[in-house]
């Protein structure tokens, strides 16, 4: 039962978005100033649809918590043994699964959206649900037609077929779903723009409404990629925090193209510029999210992380991706033309540093898509070839680097018009901050030129990031502002942590046996003993390594070279000691021979990495500072919304006291008076 | 009046399009040929991986006798779709050598009690030992091997109905 209540409710959400595409697109027909009475029909479809698709996903996650084995999807993907916290995560391990998330996160936005929203002309808030409900229709098309999870075994099976293990593991149950609510999120900037651009209204107002989906989509995608990047570096054992795989790439994109809008559609906000690029980002941002998803779904890139592969499903994929990128590209085209051009300013203003940092980015964007693609272009002429981090990182940082310099300047400058000149002193500083590294850097040893450009930018963009709280009383800087100076500072952080892993990062590969020991960075390792053990569904051998620094207390560390069944598979489980200025990170290899005293000796694999744990504080930064400054828009909001009221209801009284009589809401309006004004 | 250049980005999106479209219609070779073709079986010695059947070792082959070897494990979904066409073509009159990859007697035991039992023998292969030594590098596969234990034919995925008279012939051929 469960799974048909399931799949009858993913029917009947397909059939309301359906309805609230018809309804949005019917209520644009009406003449402008009136009301189409079709327009009534759209919200509530899109609240009600998001119910149904949280309660297909519920119904899932259900099925899999008491491993029903009658559901197919359950049968292939789950096992009564496993843990239970896996058979949840499960639901999403797979394609169906995440497929049905990825429905349902689309579905609850465009439902808050409906429900909360009542900022924007009713017009375009018709085309923007509609867009809305078109996007979703074809999405619960593609689950229902050729990945329905639904679907039932003709005979239960015994025992599941567990999980692909290196997917068992706490970092994945959440990494996918925060990833998708991140994409997902894009959907709804996506719609907005959409129907801002159909309805012709990119305005500043329109840019308020966008900016908290955009804000919110943008810190789930950083804490994805931030989670994504620490799992792959523990659970891949290769001692890497970032491998350019399509399957990073595919989440890095969407950021590259959410940051970018992110900072365009606050320029639109404040100053009524960059209409066009607004519009634009927001079409592209939600086209990353969706090629990610083809790219990761469909199989025509290999990758590390291995996911089911179908070429139908690929082809369907690529159907919808024609479909919404194609036709929102070719309205773009279009209507952009029809859109009057923003306000203008100089170079040398806030907007000119936002406007250059925006094409950085895109720029970025451009060479990870290449990058990323490039392998399925020359794949077409028969060649196989892997693109990495010789490619990514120079061509990466060409970009990068003029970033970070104008990152560092940018909010210094005034909005509209300032002068360079102006901020002459803090320039000085901040240049000499960054020459004093490199020198300190040279000074001490050889190290590569791209983490040494990393360290002193790094340096000059963490003070840089706290320049904008000069001179002002802390208590009264504006929440946002907090967000700001916090997501700068993260990624000074962040980049410190890459920079020094890359200049400063020990490697010792080394055969052992039990009692020897080995030095590195200031360590001392000695392999105690090699044991075999084994977990619920795995057998493993495990090294006991006592690592000790300065002659201080051994801290016992214990990777894991592991083998599962059902489906059999090994992995490594890498070993991890924190400190506060590094990690230590201990993988076990093989069997190596054995040596004179006939002892088996294991091939160790330690690294020493200084501050490598800074990349993922940064990474936390980043979003706790987008956090923040959704906090304080919602915030301003709230204060804005409430005294719009207050102003209204004296109003309202005085005019009933002009008229000499007590209207309804007098005790009421005399009441709410006493509340404070807004600072701002 | 429309500008030509908000007509880059969907010029890139049609040609990407093109491209991926063009790609996903290709035939992925995603199936590794085994270097063993046309030679001998190396030598090896499985332990049993079930109680009611024998284990299987490389004197197994050289009785004069064609055979198919399968490797299979209890854990693989195709592996309970060519159960069928196994029991089939031991109804045919060939003889199937099992060899079980990374498995536990009892699921083995399970497995085999469900899906029916067309092996002789079934030998263990807990390390995928013997599997990486015929170059197979997945499961199902199927080899066929002549009486004097040469490798001749290497059948890569599930047996459907449709490879079922093939094998049948090539165990025909290798007999005479």
């Amino acid at each position: 039962m469960i799974a048909e209540i399931g799949h009858a409710a993913l029917w009947l959400a397909a059939a309301l978005a359906a309805l609230q595409m018809v309804a949005g697109a019917l209520a644009l027909r009406a003449p402008e100033g009136t009301t189409s009475p079709y327009a009534l029909y759209a919200r509530p479809a899109a609240v009600v649809q998001a119910l149904l698709a949280v309660l297909a996903f519920a119904m899932l996650l259900y099925a899999f918590a008491i491993t029903d084995l009658s559901v197919k999807l359950v049968a292939t993907n789950s096992h009564s043994l496993k843990p239970f916290l896996y058979k949840l995560t499960g639901t999403w391990g797979n394609h169906e699964g995440s497929m049905l998330l990825w429905v349902a996160v689309l579905a609850l936005s465009g439902g808050l959206l409906a429900f909360a929203e009542r900022r924007l002309p009713e017009r375009t808030m018709s085309a923007t649900l509609s867009v809305q409900g078109f996007v979703a229709i074809g999405f619960y098309f593609f689950l229902l037609v050729s990945s329905n999870p639904f679907e039932r075994l003709p005979v239960p099976a015994l025992e599941g077929v567990g999980l692909n293990p290196l997917l068992q593991d706490i970092g994945l149950a959440v990494h996918p779903p925060t990833l998708y609510i991140g994409y997902v999120g894009l959907s709804v900037a996506f719609s907005l723009a959409m129907g801002a651009l159909i309805t012709r209204q990119v305005t500043p107002a329109f840019a308020k409404v966008m900016r908290p989906w955009v804000l919110g989509a943008w810190v789930f995608l950083t804490l994805g990629i931030t989670a994504g990047s620490y799992w792959a570096y523990y659970e891949l054992g290769w001692g890497g925090w970032w491998f350019w795989d399509p399957v990073e790439n595919a989440s890095l994109m969407p950021w590259l193209a959410a940051t970018a809008l992110l900072h365009s559609v606050s320029v639109l906000a404040a100053r009524d510029a960059l209409r066009t690029w607004t519009i634009m980002l927001g079409v592209v941002a939600f086209s990353m999210s969706m090629l990610g998803t083809f790219l990761v779904r469909s199989g025509v890139l290999t990758s590390v992380h291995a996911f089911a592969v179908d070429p139908e499903r690929g082809t369907l994929l690529l159907a919808l991706l024609g479909l919404y990128i194609g036709g929102s590209l070719t309205i773009f085209a279009m209507r952009a033309s029809s859109i009057s051009e923003g306000k203008r300013f100089k170079a040398s203003s806030r907007e000119g540093a936002l406007v250059f940092n925006n094409v950085m980015l895109s720029a970025i964007l451009a060479i990870v898509l290449l990058g990323t693609l490039y392998p399925l272009l020359t794949e077409a002429f028969d060649v196989r070839v892997s693109v990495g981090p010789p490619y990514f990182n120079p061509a990466g940082a060409i970009f990068a680097i003029p970033m970070f310099i104008i990152m560092a300047v940018g909010p210094l400058l005034r909005w509209k018009d300032d002068k360079v000149s102006r901020i002459q002193p803090e320039l000085m500083v901040l240049a000499s901050v960054a020459l004093l590294i490199v020198a300190l850097v040279v000074f001490l040893g050889d190290y590569p030129l791209l983490p040494i450009l990393g360290l002193a930018l790094s340096g000059a963009l963490a003070l840089a990031a706290l320049m904008p709280l000069r001179g002002r009383r802390l208590t009264r800087v504006p929440t946002a502002t907090w967000g700001m100076v916090l997501a700068h500072f993260g990624v000074a952080v962040s980049l410190f942590g890459m920079a020094s892993e890359a200049a400063f990062t020990e490697e010792r590969l080394a055969a052992v046996s039990p009692g020897g020991s080995e030095e590195i960075g200031g360590w001392t390792i000695a392999l105690e003993g090699v044991d075999p053990v084994s977990g619920p569904n795995w057998t493993a051998i495990e090294a006991r390594i006592a690592a000790s620094r300065g002659g201080g207390e051994p801290v016992i560390l214990n990777p894991q070279a592991r083998n599962f069944w059902a489906p059999s598979q090994a992995t490594s489980e890498s070993a991890l000691l924190t400190r506060w200025d590094g990690q230590l990170y201990a993988v076990i290899g093989d069997a190596a021979g054995v040596d004179a005293q006939g002892q088996q000796r294991w091939q160790l694999r330690i690294w020493w990495k200084p501050f490598v744990t800074f990349i993922w504080y940064g990474g936390l930064l980043i979003a706790l500072g987008g956090i923040l400054s959704i906090a304080g828009r919602v915030q301003v909001d709230l204060k804005r919304r409430r005294a719009t009221q207050i102003g209204d209801e004296r109003r309202a009284d005085e005019a009933a006291i002009a008229a000499g009589a007590r209207g309804p809401q007098g005790a009421q309006g005399t009441q709410g008076g006493i509340a404070p004004e807004p600072a701002e | 009046m429309i500008r030509p250049v908000y007509f880059i980005p969907l010029a890139f999106f049609v040609f990407f399009a093109g491209l991926a479209g063009f790609m996903l219609t290709q035939e992925k070779d995603q199936f590794v040929e085994s270097h063993m073709i046309g030679q001998t079986l190396p030598d090896f010695a499985l332990r049993p991986a079930t109680d009611n059947r024998p284990g299987v070792s490389i004197e197994d082959f050289r009785d004069g006798q064609p055979k198919l070897l399968n490797v299979w494990a209890s854990w693989c979904l195709p592996c309970i779709a060519e159960a069928p066409h196994l029991e089939t073509l031991k109804q045919s009159g060939a003889e199937i050598v099992g060899v079980a990859i990374r498995d536990r007697p009892a699921d083995v035991a399970n497995f085999l009690s469900r899906h029916g039992n067309p092996y002789s023998r079934i030998g263990a292969d807990d390390l995928s030992a013997l599997q990486l030594e015929l170059g197979s590098s997945g499961v199902p596969e199927t080899f066929v091997i002549d009486g004097d234990g040469t490798i001749l034919h290497q059948h890569i995925g599930d047996i459907r109905a449709e490879h079922v008279p093939i094998l049948l012939e090539m165990l025909k051929e290798a007999r005479s």
